[in-house]
């Protein structure tokens, strides 16, 4: 995982984010949102609010999105609560952008399995296009970070690229993701193998063989 | 009442109890470093694990396992020893080994358990993560590489001082402890972190690289910062002192102190009066005591004399003026510098009678007049804690920003004839009402339209459980306030009565905040330790000690006496106050019956027998029934500014750039060092 730092907080900053309101579409969501919870526990929606914060500022500048600094004073002052509370939840969790990221954000398994499967040519693909790790392309289009393990070990390689995953990649198939993006299409999210929907197992079960057609109870066998 | 063994040892422990708590209780020692009594529980150092069946078969943190009946606990055994070697070695494999440079080497949790607790050495190779170092203020110095990600100084702000500015950023190796953006630490409580932390992220700015916890005297003391009367030990490397920690009183300051309290100290060493002088041709000129005894003496007052006592004086210097002052036939004395002429009849009408620990547990409070949070930061604290427990708080004065919320009700004193109806409906119904009276409550009438009103809302009580409750309080911000009222430093008009008396000689005992234009008449005999105002206005000057330079009683605003030490001498030809006092008898030629402290001590516990017994006063709980009307908007309270209240802050480097800094926002950035 890169290191993560909060971009500085320069007076341009300011200037550019200083008056972020949710728009109507936003409050919205961000009102059902705190609604889930309590009266008095409103700040138990900071994670909603933060996540639609981003997407907001995703579109206002055409891309992932991220969090400004006077953004995240502003969910504070939304809910309520000290705004190094809401730093906190920020920092912690990495789906939270700190920095300006580009249109797409492409995110690379590199954890075992991936690796195992094929992550080091599927970085290599991402490398040729002039991505580097922690980086945004000079044509604003691409920022690509290596990542930990996203649960997509059976589907492996995968990458997560914005809110979708592609997975069991080959760097052709792969390229083939990234034209499309560029072009602005939206590929099939999920796997990429011909004739495989989801993450059943890749030609004959191997496993549980008495699940196939109907439910089995398996505990008597255990011994 | 869990029944639990430890180490083979039966106890019955209080309900609610932890299995750290159940330990210590039998006398065994749990290392820790993220547990602190008066904090949350945290549970992630990992120190204090302990073997407890029934349970999982491994160790479990004792500091967040409640005790229940039947455990058995072993502090002692294999797997214990193990497993506090084991978390102290990964405690310090990104600890920097850098105790020979660090302030907290030598009074360090870290240091001392790893001795204690730890293996020989470490397994680890690998590089060390290093953490950039944040600004937290002029106050707290950080090395966050230092950080063992305890948290407590987390807590303590988020909980006790009750201003979130502190927090833990980032995850798992990357975390990292900072203030918001690192701005500075802003509240009066701000350096207690630095008790708190464990290790030597967070030290003393001011006190850094400056001497080594070994090579320090230790003397127990009392705060004159302002009227709580905070517990605090001096700490002194031959005459200079070097630092002020809190001492543990868990009635008066728990183990907090305000940072002005902590950092004032330095201003000890800084404009100080170490020889007399004396005004000659309109200027002041050094003398020596022979002359100035001289100038005095010639003055020869007979009863046309005042002493007018200032905020931080003792109980023994205030008695030997009276004395004195009662040997020449006078009795003008005054401490209450600002003219407030309040009725002192009734110590019970002027005393905070609840106490501190009384104001935890009051479920109503109405605050007349007081900024409490720069007049007494360890009260604030208290009624944080009352509010966390349920309490309503409302305010009469201009707003302020409180720790702990409240409503403000106006600023007019005439609110306490006409409280709105939802503040006496809440009256209505608490069981414990309280009120608290500050210095800008007291004026205008506001103290018998105070009384008044805790009669009507019946402050002063018997509670169900059989013990009495006494609501009313009022708030002081001079550690001498108290013992001086006791000793009758108080005109039925105030200051006034002095101003009008046109007294011939007046004695200042380091009485700094007094308008002294319009004592232009009387030559001013100025016994304190500071250049202040009161130097200023002087005719002659007589070089006292200050606070850690004497012994004395004190009393604070709960009227409780409390006895401080002297920790170092006085700078240059200065004195004791007592002395001067003594001498200047023998210079208007009559006898005030001392010729030592104790001889002094004495003499003020005959005529005060109060003073002589350390703890609560007692001055009954009848309130006089007050009445008048008060009047008058509260539009601003007495401290200006938290940190230049008296002459030693006002001389201290570090409390002018606290107060540059923090509270005029002046940008100092840090010189190169």
């Amino acid at each position: 995982m890169a290191d993560r730092s909060i971009a500085p907080d320069t007076p341009e900053l300011r200037a550019r984010w200083g008056n972020f309101t949710f728009a109507q579409s936003w409050a919205d969501k961000a009102k059902a949102a705190i609604a889930r919870y309590p009266e008095g526990r409103q700040r138990s929606a900071v994670m909603a609010l933060l996540d639609y914060a981003q997407r907001q500022v995703g579109e206002e500048t055409n891309t992932q999105g991220w969090l400004p600094i006077p953004v995240i004073e502003y969910v504070a002052r939304e809910l309520g609560m000290p705004v190094i509370r809401v730093l906190e939840v920020a920092t912690f969790y990495t789906m939270y952008n700190l920095v300006p990221v580009g249109r797409f954000h492409v995110q690379v398994c590199g954890t075992t399995p991936c690796m195992l499967r094929g992550s080091d040519d599927i970085i290599a693909t991402c490398e040729k296009r002039g991505m580097h790790a922690g980086h945004t392309t000079d044509d604003g289009l691409w920022t690509f970070t290596e990542v930990e393990c996203m649960g997509n070990c059976a589907s492996a390689p995968m990458v997560q690229i914005n809110d979708d995953n592609y997975e069991d990649l080959t760097p052709e198939r792969m390229d083939a993701i990234l034209d499309a993006l560029a072009r602005g299409e939206t590929p099939k999210a999920g796997t990429q193998e011909p004739g495989r929907h989801t993450v059943e197992p890749a030609g004959a079960l191997s496993t549980l063989t008495a699940m196939a057609n109907e439910n089995h109870d398996y505990r008597g066998e255990w011994a | 009442m869990p029944k639990v063994k430890v180490d083979g040892v039966e106890i019955e422990v209080p309900n609610g109890a932890t299995v750290l708590q159940a330990c210590e209780l039998v006398g065994k020692e749990i290392p820790r470093f993220c547990y602190h009594e008066r904090l949350s529980i945290a549970g992630n150092c990992r120190m204090c694990l302990v073997e407890v069946k029934p349970g999982p078969p491994k160790p479990q943190a004792s500091c967040a396992l409640p005790a229940a009946d039947n455990q058995e606990i072993r502090t002692d055994s294999e797997m214990v020893k193990k497993a506090r070697e084991g978390v102290m070695e990964f405690l310090l494999i990104n600890h920097p080994l850098d105790c020979p440079i660090c302030d907290q080497g030598g009074e360090c949790d870290l240091q001392d358990q790893s001795v204690a607790y730890g293996r020989g050495g470490s397994r680890y190779h690998e590089n060390k993560r290093a953490v950039t170092d944040k600004y937290m203020g002029p106050l707290i110095k950080t090395q966050m590489t230092r950080c063992i990600h305890c948290t407590r100084c987390v807590r303590f702000s988020e909980e006790v001082a009750g201003v979130d500015e502190i927090g833990a950023l980032y995850r798992g190796e990357q975390m990292q402890i900072t203030t918001y953006l690192e701005h500075a630490a802003k509240h009066e409580l701000s350096a207690n972190v630095i008790d708190l932390c464990p290790v030597g992220a967070l030290t003393s700015r001011p006190y850094a690289f400056e001497a080594r916890p070994w090579e320090l005297k230790k003397t127990l003391g009392i705060d004159v910062s302002d009227a709580t009367g905070a517990n605090i030990r001096i700490d002194a490397r031959g005459r200079e002192v070097m630092r002020v920690l809190p001492r543990i009183n868990d009635d008066v300051n728990e183990e907090w102190i305000s940072d002005k309290a902590r950092y004032q100290v330095d201003g000890l060493t800084k404009r100080r009066l170490d020889r007399p002088w004396i005004r000659r041709d309109g200027k002041l000129q050094p003398a020596t005591w022979a002359e100035a005894f001289a100038a005095v003496g010639s003055l020869n007052p007979g009863n046309s004399i005042a002493a007018i006592a200032g905020d931080m004086v003792d109980c023994e210097t205030m008695f030997a003026a009276k004395t004195l002052l009662g040997a020449l036939g006078s009795s003008q004395l005054e401490g209450r510098q600002t003219g407030m002429d309040y009725a002192t009849d009734s110590m019970a009408a002027v005393n905070f009678n609840s106490t501190f620990n009384g104001i935890e547990t009051a479920d109503v409070i109405l605050i007349v007049g007081s900024m409490v949070r720069w007049e007494a930061p360890l009260v604030n604290v208290r009624i944080r804690k009352a509010v966390k427990r349920g309490a309503k708080v409302f305010l009469i004065g201009a707003e302020w920003e409180t720790t702990f919320g409240g409503e403000f009700l106006g600023t007019d004193r005439s609110l306490l004839g006409a409280l709105p109806q939802h503040v006496t409906d809440a009256f209505g119904v608490a069981k414990r009402p309280a009120m608290i009276v500050g210095g800008a409550g007291l004026g205008g009438g506001g103290l018998g339209a105070a009384l008044a009103l805790s009669s009507s809302l019946n402050l002063v009580r018997d509670l169900d459980d059989g013990t009495q409750w006494n609501g009313f309080n009022v708030l002081h911000m001079a550690a001498s306030r108290m013992g001086g009222l006791m000793l009758g430093f108080a005109q039925k008009g105030g200051l006034a009565d002095i101003v009008n008396a046109k007294p011939k000689v007046v004695l200042s005992l380091g009485a700094d905040e007094v308008d002294y234009t319009k004592l232009a008449d009387s030559m001013i005999v100025y016994i304190g330790h500071h250049g202040d105002k009161g130097a200023h206005a002087a005719d002659v000057i007589l070089p006292a000690a200050a606070y850690t330079e004497k012994s004395g009683t004190y009393v604070n605003t709960e009227g409780r006496v409390q006895f401080a030490d002297k920790a170092v001498f006085a700078p240059g030809d200065a004195r004791e106050d007592w002395t001067i006092l003594r001498a200047l008898a023998d210079a208007f030629g009559v006898s005030v019956g001392f010729d030592s402290f104790e001889e002094l001590r004495s003499a003020m516990i005959a005529a005060v027998p109060a003073l002589g017994i350390e703890g609560l006063a007692d001055y009954g709980s009848a309130l006089p029934s007050g009445g008048g009307s008060a009047s008058g908007a509260i539009a601003a309270y007495p401290i200006q500014d938290f940190y230049m209240t008296n002459p030693i802050a006002r001389a201290s480097a570090v409390m002018q750039r606290c107060s540059a800094e923090l509270l005029h926002g002046e940008d100092m950035a840090e010189a190169a060092e």
